[in-house]
Formats: C-alpha cells, sequence, structure tokens
C-alpha cells in the first residue's frame, strides 16, 4: 500500500456520494484519475486490504434483527464447526478469539424472529450451546481505521 | 422504517458490494430494470432513515497493521451502565461500545468495548485507560482478541 492506496481507505471509510458519477466526484476530491481510483479501489479489494466497499445496511432499521452470539467450541472441532456457522447467510461476521468462548459471530435477520430459529438450528447442527448476546443499550459505533 | 419492494431489490443487488464502475446507481439500475434516478433515491432515502448506515468501504483490520483487535469486556453494575457506557464510548479509540446480557456464572460481563492497536502494547494502554475510567466501579474485565477473521461478509438477504 503506497500513501495513495492509503488516502483512498480513509476516505472511502466516512463515506461515499449518491450521485451520477461518484467515482468521479471523490476522485476529484483526492486529485486523482477516476480510472485510477477505480483501478486502486479494485486491487485493494482483490487483496482483501478491503474486505468490502458499498453500502453498510443495518438490519434492525430495516425492521430485522442483529446479535453477537459466542459459541464454546472444543478445540479439535473448531474447523468443523466454523464451517457450519459459516454457512448460515444470516452470519454477517466471525470472529476467532482467545477465550473458553472462543467463537464469536454477528447475526443480521431480515425479520426479529429469524435471530432465535438461526440460533436454535446453529444448535441443532453442531450440538453447542449458543450464548445469545443482543445489544440492551448502544452508545457508540464509529469504527474508523486510519491506514 | 420498514423497507419497500425496491429498497429490497436494491438492498440484494448491492449487498455484496457497489459495482466498480464509472455509473454505480446507473449499473444497479439496469441490473432492476429501474432508472438510475430511482436508485439514488431509494438509495438516498433509506441512507436517511438509517436503513443504509453509509456507503463505505470496510477494512481487513490485519491488513492495515491493526493485529490486536480487543474486545473488552467488563462487569459494571447495572445502575451504572449507562453512565460508564457513555463514558467509554467517547475514549476516541473505542470503536463499538454496548451493553449486552450476563450469562451467569460464565459470563458476568455486562459492558463490552471495542479497541484496536497495531502493537500489543498500544491496545493494552488503551485497555489501562479503560480501566482507569471505571475504577472501582468494574469488579472484572477480560480482553478476547481476536485471533482470526472467520467471516466477514455484512448483512445478506435472502432473495
Amino acid at each position: 500500500m503506497d500513501t495513495t492506496d492509503k488516502i483512498i481507505v480513509n476516505r472511502l471509510q466516512q463515506g461515499f456520494p449518491i450521485c451520477a458519477s461518484p467515482y468521479q466526484r471523490v476522485a476529484e476530491e483526492l486529485g486523482i484519475a477516476e480510472a485510477e481510483l477505480l483501478t486502486r479501489l479494485q486491487a485493494l479489494l482483490a487483496d482483501g486490504v478491503l474486505s468490502r466497499f458499498g453500502p453498510m445496511y443495518h438490519a434492525e432499521q430495516m425492521g430485522g434483527a442483529l446479535t453477537l452470539a459466542a459459541l464454546k467450541v472444543p478445540e479439535e472441532r473448531f474447523d468443523e464447526v466454523t464451517d457450519i456457522v459459516n454457512s448460515f447467510p444470516e452470519v454477517a461476521h466471525n470472529y476467532a478469539r482467545n477465550h473458553l468462548l472462543n467463537m464469536w459471530f454477528v447475526l443480521a435477520t431480515e425479520k426479529p424472529e429469524q435471530v432465535q430459529s438461526v440460533i436454535a438450528e446453529i444448535e441443532r447442527q453442531t450440538g453447542l450451546v449458543v450464548y445469545n448476546m443482543p445489544k440492551i443499550s448502544e452508545y457508540y459505533v464509529g469504527l474508523q481505521l486510519e491506514a | 422504517m420498514p423497507i419497500d419492494e425496491i429498497d429490497r431489490q436494491i438492498i440484494q443487488a448491492t449487498q455484496a458490494g457497489l459495482p466498480l464502475v464509472r455509473e454505480p446507481y446507473q449499473a444497479v439500475a439496469e441490473q432492476l430494470g429501474l432508472s438510475a434516478q430511482v436508485v439514488m433515491l431509494h438509495m438516498a432515502e433509506m441512507q436517511q432513515t438509517g436503513v443504509i448506515r453509509r456507503i463505505a468501504a470496510v477494512p481487513n483490520h490485519y491488513k492495515l497493521g491493526y493485529r490486536y483487535n480487543g474486545m473488552t469486556v467488563w462487569d459494571v453494575e447495572d445502575s451504572h451502565v449507562d453512565e460508564l457506557g457513555q463514558k467509554v464510548a467517547k475514549l476516541s479509540f473505542v470503536s463499538h461500545c454496548y451493553q449486552r446480557p450476563r450469562h451467569l456464572p460464565d459470563w458476568p460481563y455486562n459492558l463490552f468495548a471495542m479497541v484496536h492497536g497495531k502493537t500489543e502494547a498500544d491496545a493494552e494502554q488503551q485497555v489501562a485507560i479503560i480501566a482507569e475510567l471505571l475504577g472501582e466501579q468494574a469488579s472484572s474485565h477480560e480482553v478476547l482478541y481476536s485471533t482470526k477473521i472467520l467471516k466477514k461478509t455484512g448483512l445478506r438477504i435472502g432473495g
């Protein structure tokens, strides 16, 4: 990643316009050509520097639900359980963490009742207890990581 | 704010990402048999109502050098959790902060705050600052570092 890539990563975390030629507008702002912005963005996605680029949808605001859940996965079953959990489209994120509760995933569903049914199905397929930790209050969400 | 059928189609067409072409909204519109105007109008409205948090790049923490991503979890009195959560949320390095339910006896923690450090020392310092802020109001805490991203796709709704 060179300086231009870093500028792009930092700028694009802040938000992207809705207009006919939004890449053109951002490229102008950054003082680079539109084609260069598109090429670099493609490379940043291909290299995995960016996980994705696009609208970040909020399940709750569209009438659905969101929860954080955790599993205690026996070490020897970790890969198998990862495959089961990740196979659900409702699993938006999944992280391994250094704890007895060693798998933490976010469920985002279009309808609120789907959270319970997906949890029940994950419990059935894995034979493990899902620790459901839906938020009670949200104090802050504003992830910006400087490149 | 419930979504309508056009919103739903736009979500499905863009949930994996915005097209990397000069006129991305026009490209989405063509795919759905709509006009670019309608797509942009619906997306602007979804942004206004919060269905779209923002249109943005989501970085891979590790690839930007943030190798120590810690979920810090604290056991604080329920009667003080809102006040303390708001204080912790004001720290510039905290990216997410929530109250969540305990699962006693194995999980006594009710306040969650995410920190991100390029080095272990950076992350530990951030944890120390939170610990100092909470003082004796936190009876115990732990830091769960992520050791691997197993999945990071964001929301996906079915067809």
